[in-house]
C-alpha cells in the first residue's frame, strides 16, 4: 500500500493539482490491516475516523493548488448557499460522479454522510471572520488509492470546466456578478502562463510502424506527451494504432502516461474477444478507421475544447426542445471554425458517441464531442493527431478569451451608456 | 432442511437487472451455506403474485409440483413428470407467461451438484439445490402473478435507472464491442487464455493450445446466436442458437472453458451438447466438468465427445461410474484414494479462473462461505476487467480488505436482488438511490454495505456451527506446489504459501474472526446478531 500511496501523491503533484509541500500537499491514507499515511497532517485524526466508519481501504485528501482552489472555492461557496451540490455538465461527471456534494464542516460525520452517497465530497470551512483555508476535496477508494486519485482529479477538471462555461454563459446572458468577475481575473494569469501543447509534435516517433513493438512504443510516447502537455487529466482519454490486421488500443481506465502493459491487441476481423478490456471507445475507433483509413487515433480532454463545445447561443438554446439533453440530442450542426462538434455519450448505448463520432470524420480529421473531448486522427503516426489536438485546444482557448474580452467590453459600454 | 426462494426489494420494478431471485438451503454437496442466483422471470412472477419469498419445509411422499397463482398456493401431483428432463417438463407444462422452475433426473437421483432449471434456459447451478428439491420430491414450482410492485418515488427510481443504464453503456465489459451483451459470458474465454488463467487438464496447466478456435467468435460463427436475458435486463447476456442447433442455449463461459480445457477436449459442438445434457438432466456444468476432469486424472482415461455424454448421463441417472461421481469431485477423489486430484474448495468445485493468475481470486476462493466460488468476492472485476480500477493480480498486497469489502458488496447485490454483472459498471451508490425510490426509505451505500457485512458474518456463523473453520479456508495443494503455464511476457509461479497464509490472517482480522476463522460473540453483537453458545 505504501508504494501506491506515494505513487498517487506524486501524480497529483505532477498534474499540477497539488504541491510537494505546504497546505496544498496531498494527504493519502491506505489501509489493509493497519492504516498508513504518506505524511503527517493535522487532519489525520478526523480522516482516521472516516476510515473507521466507511468500508474503504484508501482515501485522498487534497486542498487543491491554484487556480483550482479559487475555482472550487467559488463554486462550493455558491453551492452551500443553494442546493449543497455542484452540478457540472461535462460528460465524465454526468456519467460517473453525477454531482459533487459540498459540506461546510470538516467533521467525520459530515464526510461520512456525503461519501455514503457519492464518490467525493468537497469541504469548504470558514472561520468566524468568514475566512476560508480554501476548499478540500476528499475521495475514498475500496480497491486502491487510484480511485481517490481519479475522483479528486475529476472534481478539479469538472469544476474548471464548469466555472469557465458558467462564466461565458453568464456574460452572454448578463448573469455574471462582481465576485465571479474577480475570480476570473484572479485565474487569468494562470491561463496565460499555461499554453496547451508546448511539446513539439515532431519529437514523436514517425511512422509508418511495422511491428507491434513500434506501434505500442509510439502509443506510449504519444500518451505521455498528451498528459505532459495538459491535454488530458488523470485516467481519461484513449489512443489506438492500427497495424493491419490488428488494432492496438489502450485498455479501459488506463492512464495515458502509463500505457506499458495496458494496450490490447484487437483483431479487426473480430476473431478474438481479448479486447473486452479495451477502451470503452473501441467501437468508435474501429469505425473511424474503417471509414477514413487513418492509422492512429488520439483522444484527450483538452479543457477549452470541452468548454467551448458546450457554448451555445442563449436565445437559440432557450427555444430548443432538446435544451436539457444537449449532450445526446443536440440537433444543430455545430462547429468551432471548421471542426465539427457532435453529441454522444461514453460507450455504445443508444446515444453513444459511436453513432455520431465516426461519421463526423468524413469531413474532418479532428472532431469534438460535446462536453467530452477531442478525437484526432493521423495517417501513419501520431504526429498529425497530436498537432491537431494542440491546434484545436489553442484555437478554443484563444477563442474563449477573445469572446470574454469582447463580452466584457460590451457590458462595460452598455453600463456606461 | 428448508429450501428458501426469495425475491428482493427491487424485484418487478424498473431497476435494471432486478428480475432475478435467490434460492438457498444447506448444500448437499458441501454442508456449507448453499445458494444460487436464479435468472429468468421467476422473481418477477413471485413478486407480482404478492410474495416476497417462499420457504419450503418438510417433504412429500410422492412427487409434487407447487403452483402459485397470486395468493393461491396448491400442490399438484407430479408423478407423471418424475424422471422427465427439464426441457420436457417445460414442454409438457407449457407455462406460457408463467415462470417455471424444475429439477431434472439428477435432482431426483441425489446428484449432489444437481441444478434447478428455470424458464428453460436459466440455471441455479451451484451447490446442489436441485438435490435439495429432489429430496422433498418437489419436481417443479410454477408461479403466476398479476399484481404490481408499488414504487414510492417513481421519478427517483427512474433517475437511478438512467444513471445505471448510462454507466453500463459506458462499460466495455458489458456493452462494448466484445462485451457480455454482444458475445455472452463466453467473451471472457480469450481473455482467460490470454492472461494464462485458463484451467487446463484439471488445473495442471493454465493455457490451452486450441483455445483460439474455441472462443466466443467460433460460437458466433457456428450458431449465429440471438440475445436473450432475464426479465427486466437490458444487458441480455444469454445466447440462444439460431443455426446448427436452433433454440439451444449456448454454454456460459464456465462451461465453454471446463468442457474444453479442463477435460482436454476441443470440440465446440461437444461443449454445446454437454451443456444441453447438463441443462436437460439438471446438473451444474462447473461441478460436472470438474468431477470428470478429476475422473480423467485419476483413471488416466482420456475423454471423447461420446464418453463425455455417457458419463454425464451416468451421473444423472446414478449408474456405472456416475454412482461415485455424482457425489462431486472431492468425495470421488477421496473414495479413490487421490484426494489431491479434486480441484475444489470446501467441497465445491472451482470455476474457470486459475487462482495462480489472480491472487485476490485465490483468497476469494478460499474464504468464500459456499466453497470454491468466484462470485462471492468477484475479484475478476478489478484483477482482470480493470473495474473500478486495476489491481496487481500477482500480489496479495491490500487484497484482504478488498476481498472483505467485495464480499459485503456482493451479499448486498444478492439481496437487492440485482445481477453481479451490472456492478462491473454501476455501484451501490446508484442502487441505493433505486432502493430509496422503491421503498421511500432513504438509504445509502454505506447502510447497504453494513447489511452485506452482517449477511456474510451470519453465513460464517452457520458454517462454523457446522464445523467449518480456518482448516477448510484453503486451496488445493496443486496451486502452492506447481507453476501455471506462462507466456513470453510473464511467468505464472505457484502461489507463495506464506503470502497466502498472511493474507488469510489479515482477512480474519479485517472480518472480525478469530485466528482460527471462527466468529466471535463481540463482533456478532456489534453487527446485531445474537450468537448463542
Amino acid at each position: 500500500m505504501d508504494d501506491l500511496i506515494q505513487k498517487y501523491a506524486h501524480k497529483l503533484i505532477h498534474a499540477g493539482l497539488a504541491t510537494a509541500r505546504g497546505a496544498n500537499a496531498p494527504l493519502i491514507g491506505g489501509k489493509d490491516q493497519a492504516l498508513v499515511w504518506n505524511r503527517t497532517a493535522q487532519e489525520i485524526p478526523v480522516l482516521t475516523s472516516v476510515f473507521d466508519r466507511l468500508a474503504i481501504n484508501s482515501l485522498v485528501f487534497l486542498r487543491p493548488a491554484p487556480p483550482y482552489d479559487r475555482i472550487i472555492g467559488f463554486l462550493a461557496d455558491r453551492a452551500l448557499k443553494t442546493t449543497g451540490r455542484i452540478t457540472p455538465t461535462d460528460c465524465e461527471t454526468r456519467t460517473f460522479l453525477h454531482d459533487l456534494p459540498v459540506a461546510d464542516q470538516f467533521t467525520a460525520q459530515g464526510m461520512v454522510q456525503a461519501l455514503s452517497c457519492r464518490k467525493t465530497v468537497i469541504i469548504l470551512t470558514k472561520d468566524r471572520r468568514g475566512q476560508s483555508r480554501g476548499p478540500a476535496v476528499i475521495a475514498p477508494g475500496t480497491v486502491t488509492p487510484e480511485q481517490g486519485f481519479v475522483h479528486v482529479s475529476s472534481v478539479c477538471f469538472a469544476c474548471f470546466v464548469k466555472f469557465f462555461s458558467d462564466y461565458l454563459s453568464g456574460l452572454k446572458t448578463g448573469h455574471t456578478d462582481p465576485e465571479m468577475d474577480a475570480v476570473y481575473q484572479q485565474i487569468l494569469p494562470f491561463l496565460e502562463t499555461s499554453q496547451p501543447g508546448t511539446s513539439p509534435s515532431s519529437s514523436l516517433m514517425s511512422g509508418p510502424f511495422t511491428d507491434e513493438a513500434q506501434a505500442t512504443a509510439a502509443m506510449s510516447q504519444a500518451g505521455k506527451q498528451v498528459v505532459a502537455d495538459g491535454l488530458v487529466d488523470s485516467y481519461f482519454g484513449n489512443i489506438s494504432c492500427c497495424l493491419n490486421p490488428i488494432l492496438y488500443i489502450s485498455q479501459t481506465g488506463a492512464a495515458l502516461d502509463e500505457l506499458e502493459g495496458c494496450i490490447d491487441p484487437v483483431p479487426l476481423d473480430g476473431s478474438s474477444s481479448a479486447g473486452i478490456t479495451a477502451s470503452s471507445e473501441l467501437s468508435a475507433h474501429l469505425e473511424i478507421i474503417a471509414r477514413t483509413g487513418c492509422r492512429t487515433i488520439l483522444h484527450g480532454h483538452p479543457r477549452f475544447s470541452v468548454i467551448l463545445s458546450m457554448d451555445c447561443d442563449p436565445d437559440q438554446k432557450a427555444g430548443c426542445p432538446f435544451n436539457t439533453r444537449c449532450h445526446t440530442h443536440c440537433p444543430v450542426s455545430r462547429h468551432i471554425k471548421n471542426i465539427p462538434i457532435v453529441p454522444g455519450e461514453v460507450g455504445t448505448g443508444p446515444f453513444g458517441l459511436c453513432h455520431t463520432l465516426p461519421k463526423a470524420f468524413d469531413g474532418s480529421d479532428t472532431v469534438i464531442v460535446y462536453g467530452h473531448g477531442v478525437f484526432a486522427t493521423g495517417d501513419v503516426d501520431f504526429i498529425p493527431a497530436f498537432s491537431h489536438m494542440t491546434a484545436v485546444e489553442t484555437l478554443c482557448k484563444n477563442h474563449y478569451l477573445d469572446q470574454v474580452k469582447q463580452l466584457t467590453q460590451r457590458t462595460r459600454k452598455s453600463e456606461l451608456s | 432442511m428448508p429450501v428458501c426462494l426469495f425475491t428482493g426489494p427491487l424485484t418487478a420494478t424498473i431497476a435494471p437487472t432486478s428480475g432475478r431471485c435467490h434460492m438457498m438451503s444447506i448444500s448437499p454437496l458441501t454442508g456449507l451455506v448453499g445458494d444460487g442466483s436464479m435468472g429468468g422471470k421467476m422473481g418477477v412472477q413471485l413478486k407480482r403474485a404478492g410474495w416476497d419469498g417462499l420457504v419450503i419445509t418438510g417433504k412429500s411422499d410422492t412427487p409434487v409440483g407447487i403452483h402459485i397463482q397470486d395468493n393461491q398456493i396448491t400442490l399438484a401431483p407430479a408423478g407423471r413428470l418424475w424422471g422427465m428432463p427439464a426441457d420436457r417438463v417445460h414442454d409438457t407444462l407449457a407455462p406460457g407467461k408463467d415462470s417455471l422452475a424444475c429439477i431434472g433426473p439428477a435432482g431426483e437421483n441425489g446428484v449432489r451438484f444437481a441444478a434447478v432449471i428455470t424458464d428453460r434456459y436459466h440455471a441455479a447451478g451451484r451447490t446442489g439445490l436441485g438435490a435439495s428439491l429432489g429430496v422433498k420430491k418437489v419436481k417443479y414450482i410454477r408461479v403466476s402473478g398479476t399484481g404490481r410492485t408499488r414504487v414510492r418515488y417513481p421519478e427517483k427510481l427512474k433517475q437511478a435507472r438512467e444513471d445505471i443504464v448510462r454507466l453500463t453503456a459506458a462499460s466495455p465489459a458489458l456493452m462494448g464491442q466484445f462485451g457480455l451483451s454482444r458475445l455472452g459470458t463466453g467473451a471472457l474465454y480469450d481473455l482467460m487464455d490470454n492472461r494464462c488463467m485458463m484451467p487446463t487438464h484439471n488445473f495442471t496447466a493454465t493455457r490451452f493450445g486450441p483455445a483460439s478456435r474455441l472462443n466466443a467468435h467460433a460460437y458466433a460463427a457456428a450458431f449465429q446466436p440471438r440475445r436473450h436475458g432475464c426479465k427486466g435486463c437490458h444487458i441480455l447476456c444469454k445466447k440462444i442458437a439460431t443455426r446448427a442447433d436452433p433454440g439451444a442455449s449456448l454454454p456460459e463461459f464456465e462451461a465453454m472453458s471446463h468442457f474444453t480445457a479442463l477435460v482436454g477436449l476441443d470440440d465446440i459442438h461437444a461443449v454445446t451438447a454437454a451443456n444441453q445434457v447438463c441443462n436437460r438432466l439438471g446438473m451444474d456444468t462447473i461441478s460436472a466438468a470438474s468431477a470428470l476432469a478429476c475422473f480423467r486424472e485419476i483413471t488416466g482415461r482420456d475423454l471423447t465427445p461420446e464418453s463425455l455424454m455417457t458419463l454425464l448421463e451416468d451421473i444423472a441417472f446414478d449408474r456405472g461410474s456416475g454412482k461415485d461421481l455424482k457425489h462431486g469431485a472431492a468425495h470421488y477423489a477421496e473414495s479413490m484414494g487421490h484426494p489431491a486430484a479434486a480441484m475444489a474448495v470446501k467441497g465445491l468445485e472451482l470455476p474457470a479462473y486459475d487462482p495462480r493468475g489472480a491472487y485476490g481470486m485465490a483468497l476469494g476462493y478460499a474464504m468464500s462461505t459456499r466453497g470454491g466460488c468466484h462470485l462471492r468476492a468477484y475479484p475478476i472485476s478489478h484483477e482482470i476487467l480493470r473495474k473500478p480500477v486495476a489491481t496487481d493480480r500477482f500480489s496479495f498486497s491490500g487484497k484482504a480488505r478488498i476481498i472483505k469489502i467485495s464480499e459485503d458488496l456482493n451479499a448486498v447485490v444478492d439481496s437487492l436482488i440485482a445481477c453481479k454483472f451490472t456492478f462491473f459498471a454501476a455501484g451501490l451508490e446508484e442502487y441505493a438511490n433505486a432502493l430509496h425510490g422503491v421503498t421511500g426509505n432513504p438509504v445509502t451505500a454505506r447502510d447497504l454495505l453494513a447489511v452485506g457485512e452482517k449477511t456474510v458474518y451470519n453465513e460464517r456463523i452457520i458454517n462454523s456451527l457446522n464445523g467449518f473453520d480456518a482448516r477448510h479456508d484453503t486451496l488445493p495443494d496443486r496451486f502452492f506446489d506447481h507453476p501455471g503455464t506462462g507466456c513470453a511476457q510473464f511467468f505464472v509461479p505457484p502461489i507463495d504459501r506464506a503470502g497466502f497464509e498472511s493474507a488469510k490472517s489479515a482477512y480474519y482480522a479485517v472480518r472480525g474472526l478469530t485466528p482460527e476463522g471462527r466468529p466471535t460473540k463481540e463482533k456478532a453483537k456489534q453487527l446485531g446478531i445474537d450468537l448463542h453458545g
